[in-house]
């Protein structure tokens, strides 16, 4: 058998929405055409966009739909950087290379000073360090950034604390983990941007959509046709943000059942090996995301062994290379390097069962062992 | 068998991959990432490990059907491989680090990582071949001998030959591309690499230079008299004619070359061609691939250069150094190379130059 406890990275596309999107692909018209069949094909694309609203509570005109959670992240962080003179971004040590790598590139190229806010040993971030920096600096900050859970360590951010902290200054959110599988209101949270993605929903690869607050206009990323507000210009993506708002009004997610299996998981793995740490174990998490720290071990091997046992989890950081790096998030959370690159992320979604945490955790014990002696021959 | 493919995204290591599944082993691809910081593209033939090539072991995987992963070993190669090089030069001998490479990364951190992770070997694109004997499994050059690399293996101690899986040995390099063609691999025609692949540039000195510094120090004949001044003693190689920028022609005219490097003073000696000729070689660290050399004397070839002709010599084993002596004079022989032993097409074993005379 073959088990996936990957479904952070991506998880499987709902049948509803596969049927939404062929329905789509086999339709004619450009949702910008003025005539009959563009008129039809731009009715799917703002009923879908009024699905997305409502199930993030905001105004459909709030919703822009970009090509990925990542160019939902640019667009805000360089966008409410140009929106105003201020030159200091603040964003969580925690956060997604979508939202860092924008920001240094800011600090690079634009001048902008950032701020990264620390998060305690269970991964949530320090709210203190948060309000002496806001206290000091407050008529100097262009925005905050910090995510609503880490894709890491699935540990939920105090949101409400952090506007409340934030009072006017903007502040985005990368709710890409959240949406769908814990509770989330874009109005009652207060924020002016907010990032959510399509395939981590249920919903196709390659849609994703900016949630920022009406009557916030900041500069085009992609110039062109003046489509979604005049800031992300380009034919819209009909069949997928079709898809995509199929996969969120059809809502199969099943946060008890997957939270249910992690636990089942994760009591296993610690039955098996106790000296094994669970990364976050303390803090509020999302249901179905486990990163596991497992001493003595190198996470590539233990990927490259679960693999062949055909089990597929994550080692959580790679760079462009496909090399495996010290995890930015774990040693936020104090690990040393070491320990965080001997860690794996296995994150459960609805399709699994009680069946593949059983097959996962039979499998594990003897991986762990191969891993430990493969480690131990590299410091010879 | 359960094996492990070392891909580095050329054509050899690709087809060696599709041949060791062609042969019934489960075999798994890993491509060794040996730089911290990779290129993304390769300049020419030179260097790997960059981005491009990572992508293209990526694709020969996929396109054979097997698993694919990347390793890290860039420390391990910084510290076995890099840092041996230029410790070496400032030692003032001159180091084939690719040697150096299968004896640290390839055949030791790969294969001691894969069998403990229960492999039973490692399969490289490299141009040699191993043979069944009684005395256990020896190594021999390939077919052919334009690409034969049996004396970058010659590091290989024999547990490690064992694990070592080499299926390009009997075929010559043209065939392989055109396999690589029939196999649908899109490195089929992607060049050869050479130089040495942490120095893109292919400029050892200026490499060196950048690194170690260059100091100015004295060019001396072997009277002592000073003839001229260079820019860091480690920058040259015994038997070097060019870029010495002397300005006293010797008496006869004839030119002048390196024929000793002095670290600790900084002195680079020069001298006639004549002087540069060495009849006999000293190793030391010796590691013999098959049946360990005793104190008798036998006869064989010796090799100094990756792909230098095989000279006949008589060997023997003295105060546990290899000493080779030569039929015919060789002209210009560093310490540090590696003296490789052959016993006709077999590699014996091999050990670092120490001395020469």
């Amino acid at each position: 058998m073959s088990v996936y406890l990957d479904h952070a990275a991506t998880t499987p596309m709902f049948d509803v929405a596969i049927d939404a999107m062929n329905a789509s692909l086999r339709k004619l018209g450009n949702p910008s055409s003025l005539h009959t069949e563009g008129r039809s094909t731009r009715k799917d694309v703002e009923d879908a966009r009024e699905k997305i609203a409502q199930a993030i509570d905001c105004l459909s005109s709030e919703v822009i739909f970009t090509g990925s959670g990542t160019e939902a992240d640019n667009a805000a962080i360089k966008g409410l950087f140009w929106h105003t003179d201020k030159k200091v971004i603040i964003v969580s040590s925690i956060e997604h290379h979508a939202v860092l790598d924008p920001a240094h590139w800011l600090v690079e190229h634009e001048g902008a000073e950032l701020i990264e806010i620390p998060v305690n040993s269970s991964g949530t971030l320090d709210l203190d360090f948060l309000k002496k920096v806001v206290a000091e600096r407050r008529s100097e900050i262009a925005l905050i950034s910090v995510m609503h859970s880490n894709n890491e360590t699935g540990v939920i951010q105090p949101i409400t604390e952090v506007v409340q902290i934030a009072e006017d200054i903007p502040v985005h959110c990368d709710a890409v983990q959240s949406f769908t599988k814990v509770p989330l209101s874009f109005k009652e949270l207060g924020l002016f941007a907010m990032t959510i993605s399509g395939h981590k929903v249920g919903g196709p690869l390659g849609i994703g959509a900016l949630i920022l607050r009406r009557a916030v206009e900041i500069p085009a990323l992609l110039h062109g046709g003046g489509q979604e507000r005049e800031i992300r210009s380009g034919t819209l993506n009909a069949p997928s943000i079709v898809a995509f708002a199929a996969a969120v009004e059809v809502h199969l997610y099943d946060a008890k059942k997957v939270a249910a299996l992690r636990d089942s998981f994760e009591s296993g793995v610690i039955a098996a090996r106790p000296d094994a740490v669970i990364n976050g174990k303390g803090a509020h998490r999302l249901p179905g995301i486990s990163n596991i720290t497992f001493p003595g071990t190198q996470s590539d091997s233990l990927l490259l062994l679960m693999d062949s046992q055909k089990v597929s989890c994550s080692t959580g950081a790679a760079c462009t290379a496909g090399v495996h790096r010290p995890s930015h998030v774990l040693m936020a959370m104090g690990l040393t390097d070491v320990l965080s690159q001997s860690s794996l992320r296995f994150s459960f979604g609805t399709t699994n069962t009680e069946a593949d945490v059983a097959y996962a955790l039979s499998v594990l014990p003897g991986v762990i062992e191969r891993g430990l002696a493969a480690n131990a021959v590299g410091r010879k | 068998m359960r094996i492990i493919a070392a891909m580095s995204g050329g054509v050899d290591s690709a087809v060696a991959a599709a041949r060791a599944v062609e042969a019934g082993n489960e075999v798994i691809g890993v491509h060794l990432a040996l730089s911290s910081n990779p290129q993304k593209y390769r300049s020419g033939a030179r260097g790997c490990c960059t981005i491009e090539d990572s992508h293209d072991a990526r694709r020969a995987a996929d396109v054979i059907g097997i698993p694919f992963y990347i390793w890290d070993m860039a420390d391990e190669f910084h510290e076995g491989v890099v840092e041996n090089f230029m410790s070496e030069y400032k030692a003032g001998r001159t180091p084939n680090p690719c040697l150096r490479c299968n004896e640290k990364i390839k055949f030791a951190a790969v294969l001691d990582r894969a069998k403990a992770m229960g492999f039973d070997g490692v399969v490289t694109g490299h141009y040699a071949r191993t043979r069944e004997s009684e005395n256990g499994r020896t190594l021999h050059r390939a077919v052919d001998p334009l690409k034969d690399q049996s004396y970058v293996l010659a590091v290989l101690n024999r547990e490690q030959i064992n694990g070592a899986i080499f299926p390009l040995g009997d075929t010559e390099k043209v065939d392989i591309r055109k396999e690589a063609q029939a196999r649908g691999l899109a490195v089929a025609q992607k060049p050869d690499s050479h130089d040495i692949c942490f120095v893109p540039s292919g400029d050892n000195a200026g490499w060196l230079r950048e690194r170690m510094g260059s100091e100015v120090g004295p060019i001396v004949d072997q009277d002592g008299n000073k003839l001229g001044e260079h820019k860091g003693a480690y920058t040259y190689t015994i038997g070097q004619r060019k870029g010495l920028g002397l300005t006293v022609p010797t008496e006869d005219g004839s030119p002048r070359f390196v024929l000793k490097i002095e670290p600790v003073t900084n002195t680079v000696v020069v001298g006639s061609r004549e002087d540069l000729a060495v009849t006999s070689m000293r190793g030391e660290r010796p590691i013999f691939c098959g049946p360990e050399v005793g104190a008798a004397p036998l006869r064989g070839f010796v090799q100094v250069r990756a792909h230098g002709a095989a000279l006949d010599c008589t060997y023997y084993m003295e105060n546990s150094q290899l000493v080779a002596e030569l039929d015919q004079p060789l002209l210009g022989l560093a310490t540090g190379q590696a003296m490789v032993i052959y016993d006709g097409d077999r590699v014996v074993g091999s050990a670092t130059i120490c001395e020469t005379a």
